[in-house]
This record gives C-alpha cells, sequence and structure tokens, in this order.
C-alpha cells in the first residue's frame, strides 16, 4: 500500500478544477510533468518550494494544499471507521471524501466525537450501578431489610394459630427492620443527591479537560513565574466542569509551579540553549530530568510536545506535538521509545521516530523514566515516564523507527509489536 | 419422608444467612411446614459445618461474611460428599448476572430478596425430598 498524502490529491483535484493539463501545471511550477503526476499520486512527499510554486501556479494558499486541518480530519475519520463496525466505509478514499465533502467531513468527525463522549458517559454510568462500593451496599441494606419485613409481616398475617412467643419476637423483628430500612433509605437518597450533583462527570474525560485548559492556555501558564501567582489561577481551575478535573489541573499547576521556581525562564532557556541536552540541564537545576522535561515542554511558544505514562503505561499527560498524532484515549504505540525507558528507569533512550502519517515527518523522541518510592522501604515503586517529541533535523543516512499512534488506526503492515488488527489493513 | 408405620423421617434444611431476621422468618415458615430447620450464620466455617451436619438441602446466602455464596458452592461441588447436594440460593442483588453465574456454579434454584415465603415454600418443596 503506498503512502498517500492529501497534498498530492489536492493538487490533482484543483488542477482539474481549473481544467490545466498535467504538462501545463508542471511547466508553470518548473517542475517535470513526471514528477507532477508522482505527486499527484502521493507518490512522491513536495518541498516546501514546490509546494509554493504550485500553490501560485494554483492560484490557491499553500496551506491550502497541505494536510495541515484536513490531515487532522483524516485522522478523525479513519478513527470514526474504526468503530464503524458492519459497515465499513470506503477507507482508500478519506481522502478524497475530506477534499470533495469538506463540511460533511468536519460533521461526521465532529459526531464521532460525540459519540465517544456519550459511550464514555454510558460506560461511566454502567460502572457507577456495578462497581460503586456505596450504591451496592446501600441497596444491599435496604433489599435485606425489605426481605426481613416481607416475609416477618407476612407470616404474622397468615398465620392464624401463631404463638405469642413467636408472635411478640416477630414483633420486635419488624419493628428493627424498619428501622433499618428507613436508614437505608435516607443514605441512598443522600447517594442519588450526590450523584445528580456531579452528573456532569464522566462526559469528558476529567484529563482531556485538564488537556483542553492548558492547550488554551498555550501549554504555559505565565502566572507561575512570579509569587503566589498560583492563587490567580483558582478561578480558572474553578471554570473546569468536574471535580476530578479540578482536582487534576491543581496537582499540575503545583507541579508547573515548583517547576518554574527551581528554573526560572531566562537561565533556563540560557541553560537549554548551552546544554541542548534535558539531562544537563536538569543536572544544571539540580532537578529531576522530567521536571525539565515539562518545563522545557511548556516554554511560552514550546514547540515541543510531551507524554508522560506511569508505571502501566496510561498516558497521564498528552501534549500534542504538531504532526505527531497521540491516541486520544486507549493505549498507544508500544513502540514509542516512552515504554523503553519504563523498562529501565533513569537510563535515557533516544530514538528519531516517523509516526506512520502521511506527512512523513520524523522526531527526535528523548524518553526517561524516574521511579518514586513515596512510602520509603515499606511501600511500593512507582514510575513515571516521560517522552519529550521534537521535529527531528533531517539527516537521510538515517533510518528512523517506525512508529504509530496506537494499533486500531494504525496502517503499519507486518508490525511486529501489533496487538490487534488495523483498520488501515482489513482487507488490503 | 413418611415411612410406612406412620412415623416421619423429618427432612433436613441447613440455612446459611447472615441476616438474622430473616433466618429466623424462613426457620420458621418451614419448620411450620414440617422440616427440620438449622441455621448458621458465617460464611468462612459454612463448608465444614456443612460437611458434618448433612442437611438433605441447603440454603445459602449470596453475600455471607468471611465467603461468597459461590466460593462455598463451588467447595461443595468439588466434595464428592457434598456434590449432589441441593442448594437455594438467596440474593439481595438479585440480577441476571448473579442469576447466570448461580446457575453456572451449579445452584438448583435461585432466589432474590424480598421473596415472597409462599415462593419460599413452593422452592423448598421441589427441592426436598419427601
Amino acid at each position: 500500500m503506498p503512502m498517500t498524502a492529501l497534498t498530492g490529491s489536492r493538487v490533482r483535484e484543483r488542477r482539474l478544477q481549473l481544467g490545466l493539463r498535467q504538462t501545463d501545471l508542471a511547466r508553470s511550477a518548473g517542475i517535470s510533468a513526471s514528477y507532477l503526476n508522482l505527486i499527484e499520486h502521493n507518490r512522491r512527499r513536495i518541498g516546501d518550494e514546490v509546494l509554493a510554486r504550485l500553490a501560485r501556479a494554483l492560484k490557491v494558499e499553500a496551506q491550502t494544499l497541505s494536510a495541515g486541518a484536513e490531515g487532522v480530519l483524516v485522522e478523525d475519520l479513519r478513527a470514526a471507521a474504526a468503530s464503524a463496525g458492519d459497515e465499513q466505509p470506503e477507507l482508500d478514499r478519506v481522502e478524497d471524501f475530506v477534499g470533495r465533502f469538506p463540511g460533511w467531513a468536519r460533521m461526521l468527525a465532529a459526531q464521532h466525537r460525540r459519540m465517544g463522549l456519550l459511550e464514555r458517559t454510558v460506560t461511566a454510568l454502567n460502572d457507577r450501578l456495578t462497581h460503586d462500593t456505596h450504591l451496592s451496599q446501600a441497596l444491599h441494606e435496604v433489599l435485606s431489610a425489605v426481605s426481613a419485613v416481607r416475609s416477618t409481616a407476612a407470616i404474622l398475617a397468615e398465620t392464624e394459630d401463631i404463638e405469642p412467643d413467636w408472635r411478640a419476637r416477630f414483633h420486635a423483628n419488624i419493628h428493627a427492620d424498619s428501622e433499618r430500612l428507613a436508614v437505608g433509605a435516607e443514605a441512598l437518597v443522600a447517594y442519588l443527591d450526590a450523584a445528580s450533583e456531579d452528573e456532569e462527570q464522566g462526559v469528558v474525560a476529567p484529563q482531556e479537560e485538564v488537556e483542553g485548559w492548558l492547550a488554551a492556555r498555550d501549554w504555559h501558564l505565565a502566572e507561575l513565574e512570579e509569587p503566589g501567582g498560583r492563587a490567580r489561577l483558582e478561578a480558572e481551575i474553578e471554570g473546569l466542569a468536574s471535580a476530578a478535573g479540578r482536582a487534576m489541573a491543581r496537582d499540575w499547576v503545583l507541579r508547573a509551579e515548583a517547576d518554574a521556581r527551581a528554573m526560572p525562564l531566562d537561565p533556563f532557556r540560557a541553560a537549554l540553549r548551552a546544554e541542548g541536552d534535558p539531562v544537563l540541564v536538569a543536572r544544571r537545576f539540580g532537578v529531576g530530568v522530567l521536571a525539565a522535561f515539562r518545563r522545557i515542554a511548556t516554554l511560552p511558544g514550546a514547540i515541543a510536545g510531551l507524554v508522560i505514562c506511569d508505571g502501566s503505561g496510561t498516558l497521564v499527560f498528552r501534549k500534542p506535538p504538531e504532526g505527531f498524532l497521540l491516541p486520544r484515549f486507549g493505549a498507544a504505540c508500544p513502540l514509542w521509545p516512552l515504554f523503553e525507558a519504563l523498562a529501565h528507569p533513569m537510563r535515557p533512550v533516544e530514538a528519531v521516530v516517523e509516526p506512520a502519517a502521511r506527512t512523513r515527518r520524523r522526531f527526535r523522541a528523548r524518553a526517561f523514566c524516574e521511579p518514586h518510592h513515596p512510602q520509603g522501604f515499606a511501600g511500593p515503586e512507582l514510575r513515571e515516564a516521560g517522552m519529550l517529541i521534537e521535529p527531528a533535523v533531517p539527516d537521510p543516512a538515517l533510518v528512523p523507527r517506525a512508529v504509530g499512534t496506537s494499533c486500531r488506526i494504525c496502517p503499519r503492515a507486518g508490525c511486529p509489536a501489533r496487538r490487534e488488527p488495523s483498520i488501515l489493513l482489513e482487507g488490503s | 419422608m413418611q415411612v410406612p408405620g406412620g412415623w416421619f423421617m423429618t427432612a433436613h434444611v441447613l440455612l446459611i444467612e447472615d441476616e438474622p431476621n430473616i433466618a429466623e422468618a424462613i426457620r420458621f415458615i418451614l419448620m411450620r411446614d414440617g422440616l427440620k430447620v438449622s441455621t448458621h450464620a458465617g460464611g468462612a466455617d459454612a463448608i465444614e459445618v456443612v460437611r458434618t451436619s448433612q442437611p438433605d438441602l441447603l440454603i445459602l446466602d449470596l453475600m455471607l461474611p468471611g465467603m461468597s455464596g459461590f466460593d462455598i458452592l463451588s467447595a461443595l461441588r468439588a466434595d464428592p460428599q457434598t456434590e449432589d447436594l441441593p442448594v437455594l440460593m438467596l440474593s439481595a442483588k438479585g440480577q441476571v448476572r448473579d442469576r447466570a453465574a448461580a446457575k453456572k456454579a451449579g445452584v438448583d434454584a435461585f432466589m432474590s430478596k424480598p421473596f415472597s415465603n409462599a415462593e419460599m415454600l413452593a422452592s423448598v418443596r421441589a427441592l426436598v425430598p419427601r
């Protein structure tokens, strides 16, 4: 399966709209017709220079032709197709679809996202019913009391010749059970009242809520660069929908504040320029490598992406770098250097990686894992690994590591790390 | 079981239920129906109690302190001495899932709380040799 790119398809689309022949367009863009043909069929990558010339000749903005917002849209539609079940759309024509019907495509992607949210809500509510020990205990208590009352009352009502001793005992039992029933019912009502107050929970995953907030702030919280600035963020944090989201945002802000204090902005920038290496920069400031990662990724205007995972490999923080799609939820690609680092704490792991995107961009990924022992010798070892993702300096001699986002939407055939079939390979 | 000659060989029902008032009500109903009923409230030692008392029917609550009714049931089914013992399981969260799990674990009848006394009697009569 050749790597397809939206750009080539859009060049072709636009050329046909204008009624130009390949030879005409190639001549005005100053490239050979055969090269243009390869571009149009997405068999060649287009450099910025050639793209600019093609755009001029086609009388459009260069970015209209390149896979910018549409690239993300294509990924969203692929994800939508992944959950489509038996109704498999024409995946090989998804770019065609986005190019021709951008409005419908955006609507479909939006609906897919909305559906994901709703599904999570349903799961959360289901979980609440099946796994909520408080609810299940309260119900058990009420059902047990009702059960005892029902049987005992029936005995009293139906047994005409009941002995006085038994009758007295059953009366006492009913009395005790009715008290218990009242308490149980009250507990249940109180629980359901509280539950309806935080109903919004589970609509958006709390982590996504926090990441959305940070992304809207361009990942840099300038308030924290000044003493006492944390208090000024409180109003914004209060604005987050769920209690869990607010708690997670506060945790992040506490950490970011400590990072800002330990690594003041200007000296940190200078150190980063001088050293270039997060491990060495961290040493200068006497902080952990992950702290340096966080600081690098959240500097004003930082292009570096950052993912952080816990010992289970669950991504607990995601700042996506441009052109590197991170899984919205669910597990990530096991070939990420992040997970290599997770298995080897305190050892820097670096690799140039190429995500399975049409853009074929390469990234420099540097990962590091720090173990923590919050309860000392007596407690468990907790691990936290981070991976800094930055655009790689082009090096034709270097063979990048082929990685993906998540197996389900990864087109890489014959991947040794694949854990489930991809919708992009099925039937091909 | 009525034996020729006129005396009754009373069937013995063992009730393992940690809710004392439910246990008392069930005991009363079954005794009135001519059965010998003994009760036990704990989960952890339930298997031992079953082995020593050798009942004709076991009524077993699903949620017991120390050990779940399912664990007790699978231990009983694994033991040749008790593998055929009729078991009526009670549950205060008589959901479809529990019912299915109980069936899989080998119960002979399943009853969700709150049950009516008539239901209880009917189930017991169906399971006890008379």
